[in-house]
């Protein structure tokens, strides 16, 4: 006689509680509908609130308005711009002048973030006091203070356009921004990008090639002599047939101000070399302490291999440092995109500056707009922020692996 | 015998003496190696000479050799008239002082700022020295006492009623509400699809409404008759301080242990009891100046410190809820951290500044102030809830298994053994969210409030004082006293990761 297993009992009324409150059962079920009715509470008082002042107001509400004309310029546009132009595309421009000053900002940052680690970690005494103070300095200084000290004090001070400080004779420094000479495209432009664009392809494939031939093969190709030919010769070799992919316009000094090249407004240098040194005290400092986390034995242990000092640096202290480097190297750049937002106090034409700060108080649409300018950082930070949970996962995986 | 002799072979003579070995220590060491010892390192060392020396030197150069010192305008500090290029314009700052650290506040008011800074100082550094004993009287009064007072004296005025007003006012603002969404839903119901399932809903909070309009019908009965005697502010006093001790005394444990959570109790209020006295609250109390006169690092440390006390309470809330086993309330508490720390400090003040207003019923206007402390709390908070956080993982689920072996509550697992402890293991990075909401302040003066920054921008435009060497002297002083708040700040934090990994050092 056998005896089958009974089945459990349904348990519906465990199963209902645990969906409706987790694992804290009942309680939970009641914590959560009290949460719910206060939260369900005030977004009613927050909506009748609104929609109240809204009508006292004469404001109508909804993104009918990003249609109409927004009617007044912007400094500096990256696509064509006019005043008779949309609030929409006013959001674009804004948007486009954000991108470009944190892209620029986070490559001065990550140099000079990396030169001034180097530093402090150098063996020489004095050029680690050096970087020392440099990252105290500039960590315990409002960014505000920075930003407005470069464009108030420092950029103000610059002379004139007609005794402009000149760099090398091409570009010229002065109280109104920055002239470097503007690239003007010619007959080989065309052939000349798509070499390089083949070449660029070209010398990835062979890095792979390379690499399986090492990893499958134990076979130890030298590429480095073949992309050097792909990324330069080759290049070289179409101007040469088809003539210069580009020229260079030199800017002149005309009158009172300069003829040709292409300015950049005093309120981007300002703001990129204030983002940009900020940035770059707190990337030394990540930069510092990824290295200094990789044990003393491992560069011992690589030496003892029979490395040489570059290749054990190379191949074992800097990808086990990178490991710890990059996930708070990442948030330093989404600070500084962040922190790029500051530009409203100089009148940098960027996303809160113009959607935020100029449209707002034409339209007065506050609720639309501030809504949109806080979507576009969350969603910047948030697609970051998920990119790095795939690098952390692949991390560990190999880790583990 | 003899050979053993001369094959042994001792040593007639001194050996002589070998030069000392190089020295490594004192400040001849430190140059041999870690300067000059090899080419590398001497250039590096040259290349480092140079970045001191054109950028101390000159620094130095402007701050102290090339100063002016005093003067009554700009003609002091100009070139001409000085008769050297001129570096500081130390005058410029003295005129500018009050300016810089009161704003516009009322010069016979500001012994009030200045009282209320020596408070802030006298209670603080206790709080700071670990050696120092009754850590928790000493925060309980800042955190707690210390706003309030400071509320008193910086903005003056008094109060018309005590806790019972406050309470039944609040009560009956929240039943109006509830009734005010009841009486919505039954005007839609009329024209809505669902009109019937609607019209039960709306009855329902009606009739909700309702009871609790019986339900607080004494507290409102009790209000009106306060504020019908001569002494409304003693009597709602004492009716309040009664009510308080009595459930005190219960919740302590009555009879038997209750004794102590009353005397407590009872302290505490006659504590009240003598600041309202003390301060004339309950006549008026002190001349009013309001917010838009405040300025310059007043505005600077208000905000940070009510940053400070008002977002850790907040970063514990969320931390605890992100935590909690029930979905809503962690759901809640994560979508909420995400958002505050996903968006710039300055959207938040703009949404602050601009949305809030909008989301308030129409006859409460918020002070500018008071919009901008909001917004700069939520940031915060959601930044404190990730330091706590990291502090409340730290702990071994040993601890709280402990506790509740123990069969403590789960209100008293966490506020008497998670908490302390992981609060404890989390100072320093608390300090240093500290440190970045104090150089975040300065960003109130985007939204028309004049702080430090604020100030010091408003004094460039003064004619009176405009020389070449005006925004560089201007910044030089504003940025060391930052300098000196940061740098104080960070220090005491590492002082604190010292001492708290003590064991660990080897």
């Amino acid at each position: 006689m056998s005896t089958e297993a009974r089945k459990p009992p349904p348990q519906i009324a465990l199963k209902i509680r645990r969906i409706l409150g987790g694992k804290a059962g009942w309680n939970g079920v009641a914590v959560q509908f009290a949460f719910a009715a206060i939260l369900g509470w005030i977004g009613y008082e927050i909506v009748s609130n609104a929609r109240a002042n809204l009508e006292n107001q004469h404001i109508a509400a909804g993104f009918g308005f990003l249609r109409n004309n927004a009617g007044f310029d912007v400094n500096q546009t990256l696509i064509s711009y006019t005043g008779s132009d949309t609030f929409l595309r006013v959001f674009v421009v804004g948007l486009l002048n954000t991108l470009v000053v944190s892209v620029v900002g986070i490559v001065f940052a990550t140099v000079i973030g990396f030169i001034v680690a180097l530093c402090r970690l150098s063996p020489n005494w004095l050029l680690s006091r050096v970087g020392e103070i440099y990252v105290e300095v500039i960590r315990n200084l409002p960014l505000l203070f920075q930003i407005l000290f470069w464009y108030l004090a420092v950029l103000a001070a610059l002379p004139n356009p007609r005794q402009s400080i000149s760099l090398f004779g091409i570009a010229f420094i002065s109280n109104r921004g920055l002239v470097i000479p503007s690239p003007i495209g010619q007959s080989g432009l065309a052939p000349f990008l798509a070499v390089l664009a083949l070449g660029i392809v070209a010398s990835l494939a062979l890095r792979v090639y390379a690499r399986r031939a090492l990893f499958q093969r134990g076979q130890v190709i030298r590429i480095w002599p073949s992309v050097l030919a792909l990324l330069f010769g080759l290049p070289l070799a179409t101007m040469l047939v088809f003539g210069l992919p580009f020229t260079f316009e030199l800017p002149q000094l005309r009158g009172f101000n300069f003829a040709g090249g292409s300015r950049i407004i005093p309120e981007f240098v300002a703001l990129t070399v204030a983002l940009a040194t900020y940035t770059a005290a707190f990337i030394a400092e990540i930069v510092r302490a990824g290295i200094l986390s990789v044990h003393k034995g491992q560069m011992e242990a690589g030496s003892s291999l029979g490395l040489s000092r570059g290749a054990t640096l190379r191949l074992i202290v800097v990808p086990q440092a990178m490991r710890v480097i990059v996930p708070p190297l990442t948030n330093q750049y989404l600070n500084l995109t962040k922190n790029s937002s500051l530009a409203v106090a100089i009148g940098y034409p960027d996303l809160v500056s113009v959607f935020a700060g100029t449209s707002l108080s034409q339209t007065g649409q506050a609720i639309e707009i501030i809504a949109m300018t806080m979507g576009v950082y969350l969603l910047i930070s948030l697609l970051t922020s998920a990119i790095m949970s795939v690098y952390g996962w692949r991390v560990s995986r190999s880790l583990g692996a | 015998m003899s050979d053993v002799i001369s094959s042994s072979f001792v040593r007639q003579d001194l050996l002589a003496e070998r030069p000392a070995p190089v020295k490594t220590t004192g400040f001849i060491g430190l140059m041999r190696t870690r300067l000059f010892n090899s080419p590398t390192n001497i250039l590096l060392t040259i290349v480092g000479a140079l970045l001191l020396w054109f950028t101390i030197v000159p620094s130095v150069k402007f701050l102290m050799v090339d100063a002016v010192w005093s003067g009554k305008d700009r003609t002091a500090c100009l070139a001409e008239n000085a008769g050297f290029a001129v570096g500081a314009c130390w005058p410029y700052i003295q005129a500018k002082l009050p300016q810089l650290i009161y704003g516009f506040y009322p010069e016979a008011e500001r012994w009030r700022v200045n009282l209320t800074l020596l408070l802030a100082v006298v209670l603080l550094l206790p709080l700071l020295i670990p050696r120092l004993p009754a850590k928790s009287l000493n925060a309980g009064l800042f955190f707690v006492a210390f706003p309030v007072v400071a509320f008193f004296l910086l903005h003056g005025g008094g109060i018309k009623g005590f806790g019972l007003s406050w309470t039944a006012g609040l009560l009956q603002l929240f039943d109006e509400s509830i009734v005010g969404a009841g009486q919505a839903l039954l005007t839609s119901s009329r024209t809505s699809a669902v009109g019937p399932l609607l019209w039960v809903l709306g009855s329902l909070i009606v009739l909700l409404g309702t009871v609790i309009h019986w339900l607080i019908f004494p507290l409102t009965w009790l209000r009106d008759f306060i504020q019908g005697t001569g002494q409304p502010v003693w009597a709602d006093f004492a009716v309040t301080a009664g009510i308080v001790c009595l459930i005190a005394f219960v919740l302590g444990g009555g009879v038997r242990t209750g004794g102590r959570a009353l005397a407590s109790s009872i302290a505490t209020f006659i504590a009240i009891a003598i600041v309202i006295k003390l301060m004339d609250l309950d006549r008026g109390g002190l001349p009013v100046v309001t917010t838009n006169l405040w300025g310059g690092l007043l505005v600077t440390l208000v905000v940070s410190v009510t940053g400070i006390v008002t977002s850790l309470p907040i970063g514990i809330a969320l931390a605890l809820g992100r935590r909690s086993t029930i979905p809503l309330i962690r759901i809640f508490s994560i979508a909420f951290i995400e958002f505050w720390r996903g968006v710039p400090l300055i959207t938040v003040l703009f949404f602050a500044t601009y949305m809030l207003p909008l989301f308030l019923p129409g006859n409460f206007t918020v002070d500018g102030l008071v919009r901008a402390l909001i917004g700069i709390a939520l940031f915060t908070g959601a930044y404190q809830a990730e330091n706590v956080r990291g502090g409340l993982a730290a702990i071994p689920r040993g601890q709280s298994e402990a506790a509740a072996a123990l069969g403590l509550s789960w209100w008293k697992t966490t506020s008497l053994i998670v908490l302390p402890q992981g609060l404890r293991h989390v100072i320093p990075n608390l300090v240093n969210s500290f440190i970045s909401l104090f150089k975040d302040t300065s960003l109130v003066s985007i939204v028309a409030l004049f702080d430090l920054l604020g100030s010091l921008r408003a004094s460039f435009a003064d004619p009176k004082w405009s020389t070449p060497s005006t925004a560089f002297t201007g910044f030089a002083f504003a940025g060391i006293i930052y300098f000196l708040f940061c740098f104080g700040m960070s220090r005491y934090s590492l002082f604190v990761e010292h001492r708290l990994n003590a064991h660990r050092r080897n």
